[in-house]
């Protein structure tokens, strides 16, 4: 029997005796949800992000979007009255890393998809308070100024081998070698507000309708 | 019906969510064991003289502790957590929403279902329709039309007498249910000269300053080019495609010139998403009927 004297002196052990005290919680956690149905299996209509889709993903991740809109709406009358379907596990499963978020200092954005006008979200992101004098979110209008291809679609088609091998690991479907070999083509002379608007717009589009 | 890929992950939740609780009940049965001993120590000392007595656990953090225990046997036996077990309340997440929903809907049917049976212009001057309908509107129309319905660059005033897609309360539900796609093509191909002409000839119509031999040139071209077809030969648009009357003081993007050019060479192809699937009939009447309200009286 180790004695707690040895536990306190040994820093090996300690760490040892931590580690597998953490690890307890997350055996039970987190190890079985990647062995459930329901969170590993897309749900009808849902599809690999698009290469401008995902080039888009890539800004909303890099301008810390997350920090304030969540994409999580939750089982609750008030939620899907205000934003459609809750979410459901399978609509996350091409997110790496998912983008659920914790806080909403703006609303939830996981149905924005086609919520507004390709024109609104243009005029929203290069000033929020063109349409919305109340917002006190940041205008993005330098998104304008930058092509996708020199930034976040620089390395699409490595990007997306990426998504394929993690797609592939679960026996998903994903992109094809075509799909792929067409990625720059696709995004092409979009700017990176171009990117992000397509990201927006294809956003928790499969549910939508579900009530 | 198991959500898990196999039996294997049904158990191995099991085994360690009940082997955890009797971890804890096993340790405080030792602890329990314990006897108080005045002055006995862990056996060690640090920094010279700190020492770590070794007494029992309180008699109230025991019970606690066993309480605890014995409120997890019980919630596993309710709710789902052991592996696939669903627990004796049969709860879920997505159940209880629907209770949720089916209960307010039952509290306002009887309200929309009054609502939908009455005329658009009725529901318009009933009170409490308009505060259900500022509600609505709040929530799902202030975002592009603004909170005081003026609307902005591109989003249309509700609160004047202009539409674009006509103001009969018909139209305006039809705008609002099945949503509105502005088709205003781009005319690049024009040439900027005639463009420019054209700009002027805009401008002339609503009694703005111009340049009279450009708005001349801009005339013919105006029909030459086809802007007729949609725009009228009076300029005065077409409600069914949506096409403005230029001829009025209403501007959706702006009246300067470098605007109007912009709208000619680039077009214009705004849209009004459709609401009929996500809100419902009722909910589509209750709005139409707050959007004529808005614009009642408005000339």
């Amino acid at each position: 029997m180790i004695k707690h004297e040895q536990i306190e002196k040994s820093v090996g052990l300690l760490i040892v005796l931590t580690l597998l005290t953490v690890i307890w919680g997350g055996l039970l956690e987190i190890v079985p949800l990647f062995f459930q149905k329901s969170t590993t299996t897309p749900v009808d209509g849902v599809k690999p992000y698009p290469a401008v889709n995902l080039a888009g993903r890539d800004i909303y991740v890099r301008e810390g979007c997350f920090l304030c809109h969540s994409q999580m709406i939750r089982p609750f009358r008030a939620e899907t009255e205000r934003y459609g379907h809750y979410s459901v596990a399978g609509e996350f499963v091409y997110d790496h890393p998912f983008q659920w978020g914790s806080k909403r200092t703006g609303p939830d954005l996981h149905r924005v998809g086609g919520r507004y006008s390709d024109e609104w979200q243009r005029a929203h992101l290069i000033n929020p308070r063109d349409v919305v004098p109340e917002s006190n979110m940041p205008a993005f209008a330098f998104l304008a100024d930058v092509k996708a291809k020199d930034t976040v679609g620089a390395d699409i088609e490595k990007k997306m081998e990426v998504m394929r091998g993690y797609a592939n690991a679960r026996g998903i479907p994903t992109y094809s070698d075509e799909e792929i070999k067409g990625a720059k083509a696709a995004i092409g002379d979009k700017t990176e507000l171009d990117v992000l608007i397509a990201y927006l717009q294809g956003m928790g589009t499969a549910l939508k309708n579900v009530k | 019906m198991s959500d898990f890929v196999s039996e294997f992950w049904n158990m191995y939740v099991i085994v360690i969510v009940v082997g955890s609780i009797l971890a804890c009940a096993i340790l405080l049965f030792m602890q329990s064991k314990a006897t108080f001993t005045p002055g006995k120590t862990m056996g060690h000392v640090w920094d010279e003289t700190l020492e770590e007595y070794n007494n029992p656990m309180p008699r109230w953090w025991s019970w606690m502790f066993i309480i605890t225990i014995i409120f997890g046997f019980v919630y596993l036996a309710l709710y789902p957590g052991l592996g696939s077990n669903k627990g004796i309340l049969g709860w879920t997440a997505v159940g209880q929403h629907k209770a949720e929903v089916a209960k307010m809907d039952a509290t306002v049917k009887p309200l929309f279902d009054k609502y939908l049976a009455m005329d658009l212009k009725a529901v318009a001057g009933d009170k409490q329709a308009m505060e259900m309908g500022k509600r609505l509107y709040l929530t799902y129309c202030m975002q592009c039309h603004g909170a005081d319905a003026r609307g902005a660059k591109g989003f249309p005033n509700l609160t004047d007498a202009d539409w674009m897609y006509g103001g009969e309360p018909d139209q305006i539900k039809e705008s609002i249910a099945n949503g509105r796609m502005g088709v205003m093509p781009p005319h690049e191909q024009l040439g900027a000269d005639s463009i420019k002409d054209l700009a002027n000839y805009v401008r002339s119509l609503s009694g703005l300053p111009n340049d009279s031999v450009r708005s001349a040139k801009g005339k013919e071209t105006f029909a030459s080019a086809g802007c007729v077809g949609c725009h009228g030969m009076e300029a005065t648009g077409m409600a069914a495609v949506g096409a403005p009357n230029l001829t009025d003081k209403v501007w959706l993007y702006g009246s300067s010139e470098a605007v109007i050019t912009e709208t000619i060479a680039k077009g214009r192809q705004n849209q009004m998403p459709a609401w009929k699937e996500f809100l419902g009939d009722a909910k589509v009447h209750l709005l139409s009927a707050y959007v004529i309200g808005l614009s009642q009286g408005a000339k």
